[in-house]
């Protein structure tokens, strides 16, 4: 059965500096920011469409933390604000692609927005039909091994995607070959209105794992440090070639699946309200602020720094060029000569 | 110039091409310890290591899905699916990822990918061991459908397929793997994806074909030219996508006549893409109606011989339309 994470999460512990702590928080103060703006700008009739991250932001940036730029490859979903962040990717790239613009790193303003792809950063293109990065993270990770590279593999979606046969299919296959691939599961309880209890008859998606002959780890999803423990332990597993793992992290979604859901039909109010109560962010500032390392008014000086910045970065992303429709039937197959 | 049958020429270019390049690797059911059911890459696990030949589980999905990733991190995947039958269960992975990789990412990636799989009747497959695709991933941009028909063109285009930077699907004719023999080069060659060939020429009418069809139209053209001194012009599709409407057009403005000859289900099927562009873009250079010959818009052939038989279109039902058109 799953295991938990039990280990000392003390960022000492875990090697990691006051400033790097402050960096995690600032991330993840950025991607609830970049929401907060998005629904806004989705009520101005700016941005016809938005994948909140909201309450994720824990569970996302402590897994991603625990990667390095330039070495790995991010397999992220939709929801992945706090990912792609981690990975490289600016406010200002995300907003581009929001907007639908010509620059949007993603894919030029071709897909909806939160369909996040960018070669230079190592993030790989997905798409919309739930699971179907799976596959492909497999694919990548027996190309890295075969390849004799020093990288690892980091694939997330939610917990609904585990349900697809295509996540087993891809899973199944790491799990055969030990490839150095880290699955992470951000259970936010709901596949947009389906509980997990109608997803499926466990309690807990790591369990999964044993049937694929690699750990399956379960850690509080809104404890970013305990997240970042479990994904170092990944991934330092996965850089000693012994295989993958299965990290679930439970988690919440504070807003709506997307800004077409109404989450009111399947979720009440108390429930949503209850949740927020263990905010990932309030709880890092807690601790940050226990250890001495932030004090309130530190907090709302971040908060407005990032804010004013976020908001810049939406002018210029708003005022960029839209794609040229002459560009249509562009990129349907390779341009020039063979790369 | 060494005389090889289709199954032969494939497996000694892949070999050839896995032998020149580390980056290729196979992937698929059965293709290691077995060689393939059909024997393509025998000898190939011996030769290359059970890390480039890699007998996958039985998931469909994740063959396509897997060789995605490696396509996108330095690898050249040939996947293969055992019988075309059985690339349905992959089909969100052709269509969503393989087909629109490079365009939902406005040219960031690209999938330098093969997945070939045998198709067709003719071998007492039923239901669900002689499908054709051909015409499922037709419609869909971003992959190239090939479906070379002779040894030669096998071989070239084989080789074509696994240099090219896009998703090709590779289609081989069972019926032919081991009926249609032909000289191959020994040296290694390539066939460009995308012309058609014109396999036979003639004067009086014009035959487009494919697959297994193409070897009973040459067959049947003979006959024509024999009997009745009347001469066909056959052409060999090769590449269903992009499809090379300007042989095929030229061909039918030069005879004024066109017969397309294809075992999928009539409707639908690829023929009735290549019957739509005469009819578009040469209407005025014809002398006659345009004939289509298709497999009849059931489910699929049946095990009896019989019942496969009466699916097929044979020799002698396209002799007897070539005949007719050419003396309309």
């Amino acid at each position: 059965m799953a295991t938990r994470v039990t280990t000392d999460t003390s960022h000492e512990a875990l090697g990691l500096s006051p400033e790097d702590l402050l960096s995690m928080y600032r991330t993840m103060v950025t991607a609830r920011v970049v929401d907060e703006a998005a629904f806004r700008l989705n009520r101005q009739g700016k941005a016809p469409f938005v994948v909140p991250v909201s309450g994720h932001e824990g569970c996302q940036v402590g897994t991603a933390w625990a990667m390095r730029r330039g070495r790995d490859i991010w397999l992220p979903y939709y929801r992945d604000v706090g990912v792609v962040l981690v990975a490289g990717m600016t406010p200002m790239e995300i907003f581009l692609g929001l907007f639908a613009k010509a620059d949007d790193p993603s894919s030029g303003g071709r897909q909806m927005p939160s369909h996040w792809g960018s070669r230079r950063l190592g993030i790989i293109s997905h798409s919309s039909p739930i699971a179907s990065q799976v596959p492909h993270a497999a694919g990548i990770a027996y190309a890295v091994k075969l390849r004799g590279e020093e990288a690892v593999v980091g694939c997330w979606f939610g917990e609904g995607a585990t349900s697809e046969g295509i996540w087993h299919e891809g899973v199944n296959f790491s799990g055969i070959h030990r490839l150095p691939v880290v699955w992470i599961c951000e259970n936010n309880q709901y596949a947009i209105s389906v509980a997990q209890s109608k997803q499926m008859a466990i309690a807990d998606v790591a369990d999964r794992a044993e049937g694929y002959g690699f750990p399956g780890v379960v850690v509080d999803g809104n404890d970013v440090l305990a997240c970042y423990a479990a994904m170092r332990r990944a991934v330092e597993r996965a850089m000693a070639g012994e295989g993958p793992t299965l990290i679930e992290a439970k988690t919440y979604r504070f807003f709506p699946h997307t800004s077409d859901d109404d989450d009111r039909t399947y979720r009440s109010r108390e429930e949503v309200e209850a949740a927020k109560h263990n905010d990932p962010i309030h709880r890092f500032e807690h601790h940050l602020r226990d250890a001495g390392i932030l004090d309130p008014e530190r907090v709302a000086a971040i908060a407005a720094e990032i804010k004013a910045d976020v908001d810049r970065q939406i002018e210029r992303a708003w005022s960029a060029p839209d794609p040229d429709p002459s560009t249509l039937e562009r990129h349907v197959f390779h341009e020039g000569d063979p790369a | 110039m060494t005389e090889k049958n289709v199954v032969t020429a494939i497996h000694d270019t892949l070999h050839e091409i896995m032998a020149e390049d580390e980056r290729v690797v196979v992937l698929g059911e059965d293709v290691g310890v077995r060689g393939g059911v059909f024997r393509v890459t025998q000898g190939f696990l011996e030769a290359f290591g059970e890390q480039r030949v890699i007998d996958t589980p039985l998931a469909e999905g994740a063959i396509v899905g897997v060789a995605v990733g490696m396509a996108l991190h330095g690898l050249l995947p040939v996947a293969e699916i055992e019988f075309a039958d059985f690339i349905h269960p992959a089909f969100d992975q052709m269509v969503s990822e393989v087909a629109r990789m490079r365009y939902r990412s406005n040219g960031d990636f690209g999938l330098p990918m093969v997945v070939r799989a045998p198709w067709g009747g003719g071998v007492h497959g039923a239901l669900y061991h002689s499908q054709s695709i051909e015409a499922l991933y037709g419609h869909v941009p971003g992959i190239k459908v090939v479906v070379p028909s002779t040894p030669v063109d096998a071989s070239g285009m084989l080789r074509s397929a696994i240099d090219d930077p896009d998703p090709v699907l590779f289609l081989e004719h069972k019926r032919t793997y081991r009926l249609i023999k032909g000289e191959v080069p020994d040296e290694p060659f390539r066939v460009p994806i995308g012309p058609a060939d014109v396999k036979r020429a003639g004067t009086d009418l014009t035959v487009v074909a494919y697959g297994l069809m193409l070897h009973l139209c040459l067959e049947a053209a003979a006959r024509l030219q024999e009997d009745e001194g009347a001469s066909a012009e056959v052409v060999d599709v090769r590449t269903i996508s992009p499809l090379d409407k300007e042989t095929i057009l030229g061909s039918v403005r030069k005879t004024g006549k066109a017969m397309v000859v294809y075992e999928d289900n009539r409707t639908y099927g690829a023929g009735a893409e290549i019957v739509a562009t005469i009819a578009e873009e040469a209407m005025f250079d014809l002398d006659g109606p345009i004939v289509r010959i298709g497999g009849p818009d059931v489910p699929a052939m049946g095990f009896a011989t019989n019942l496969e038989h009466a699916f097929l279109p044979d020799a002698d039902r396209i002799y007897a339309r070539m005949l007719e058109l050419a003396r309309f």
